[in-house]
């Protein structure tokens, strides 16, 4: 009786040990080499609208200032976005770091904004240039 | 007495809470019942209440109350603290327990269906009304009875979520197994949803009242036996849409209706929840 009441216990216990042992790994910061040439590729539909770069901005006022500050210029060691990796950085590229993150670095995955209001972002990063 | 106590220390924490004034803080939740595998942010910490009352014919309305306290550990780990709490019309307002989970996000990147683990362990009693999930034989006449506090339940719940973003739309499926470690048998439970925002993209001018700020969706949820009875029979099962309205920098209040799908379930339940979520709060406290 005993036995059968700890095998619950027991299982979350590996469930969670197991979780833990499979992030035990640092990051990589090479997400860039993730991106598959398809998305790499990829132009950004909100180009040719005039308000892309202001709802970008706002979008990134309300999402991500808390990490990359006001000015986009990054807060205590999260990334500086006047960089020249985000300029060299194709549409494409910055939306699928959008979409995924870099999870292993910190970067949470923006899955949650609808892919439109992901480009709007994306439109507001490229006139940081 | 303690449940009197526990609404004062609620109040307080809210108001510790708005009073640290996070510069842009946007909750997430959609749904009441069912989990996507979108994660808290790392760093960020959600203060929400999730409400729900119901009007049994045979009993006391009740509202059943969950404070919850979710914290982004890592990108892919999101830890929660429930503390439930529940008011019986014409009977008395108890404090019914905690709950603590955790969710794991096993891939690091989007794809088609997107998996995430949850394990949870809950100390609540039988007076418990929270109805957080369906499980098992579950059904109105576990609230047809005075308030009994007598009857513990510690249970482990893990959860299977899977969950797709497709065109705007977000498509999220539960599946739930629970048990008392008292020895009783796995119980199972169901919970499906889909929502959207009423805009994809966002408009160039702040504004409260936007499309973009609202989200519409319905869930989808119940029991299906334990281990020995598995199926529908003797189970509850609710049809909810489900309304999101999501302040910009500010709080995000829910709605959702419920539907009871049978003779077993409640007739209607009304779920409501606010959700103010702190950006960085470690780092606040520590004034850096």
């Amino acid at each position: 009786m005993m036995r059968a009441q700890r095998t619950p216990l027991l299982m979350c216990l590996i469930f969670l040990l197991g979780a833990s042992v499979l992030y035990a790994g640092g990051g990589d910061g090479l997400w860039m080499t993730k991106v598959p040439d398809r998305e790499r590729a990829r132009q950004n539909p909100f180009d040719s609208e005039a308000n892309a770069v202001a709802a970008g901005a706002k979008l990134f006022r309300q999402n991500c200032t808390s990490c990359h500050g006001s000015e986009a210029t990054g807060v205590k060691n999260r990334p500086n976005l006047h960089s020249e990796r985000v300029r060299a950085a194709t549409p494409g590229e910055l939306e699928w770091l959008l979409k995924n993150g870099s999870m292993r670095n910190g970067m949470p995955s923006w899955s949650r904004l609808p892919e439109q209001q992901r480009w709007q972002i994306v439109a507001f990063l490229k006139s940081l240039q | 007495m303690f449940a009197r106590r526990f609404k004062i220390l609620a109040l307080l924490a809210c108001v510790v809470g708005a009073l640290m004034l996070p510069q842009r803080a946007r909750a997430q939740e959609n749904y009441f019942v069912t989990y996507t595998h979108h994660m808290e942010e790392p760093g960020n910490l959600e203060f929400a209440t999730k409400s729900v009352t119901g009007f049994p014919g045979a009993g006391n309305a009740f509202w059943g109350n969950a404070m919850e306290m979710e914290y982004g550990v890592k990108t892919w780990w999101t830890s929660e603290l429930y503390l439930d709490s529940q008011t019986t019309a014409n009977e008395s307002s108890v404090f019914t327990g905690f709950r603590f989970e955790n969710r794991f996000r096993p891939l690091l990147q989007e794809h088609w269906i997107n998996p995430v683990l949850y394990a949870e362990f809950e100390d609540i009693n039988s007076a418990d009304k929270a109805l957080l999930e369906v499980v098992g034989h579950d059904g109105i006449a576990d609230f047809l009875g005075r308030n009994d506090r007598t009857e513990k339940e510690r249970e482990v719940e893990l959860k299977l979520i899977l969950s797709s973003n497709f065109r705007g739309w977000n498509v999220a499926e539960n599946m739930i197994a629970e048990k008392n470690i008292a020895g009783e048998p796995w119980e199972f439970g169901y919970a499906v949803a889909v929502s959207r925002p009423l805009s994809l993209a966002a408009s160039p001018k702040a504004c409260r009242f936007c499309r973009e700020n609202f989200a519409i969706g319905a869930e989808l949820y119940g029991g299906l036996g334990d281990r020995y009875s598995f199926g529908l029979h003797d189970t509850s099962h609710y049809f909810a849409p489900t309304m999101a309205f999501h302040l910009p920098s500010g709080p995000t209040f829910s709605v959702s209706p419920a539907a009871g799908l049978n003779s077993n379930s409640h007739g209607f339940l009304l779920r409501f929840g606010v959700a103010y979520e702190i950006n960085q709060f470690v780092s606040r406290l520590r004034g850096k």
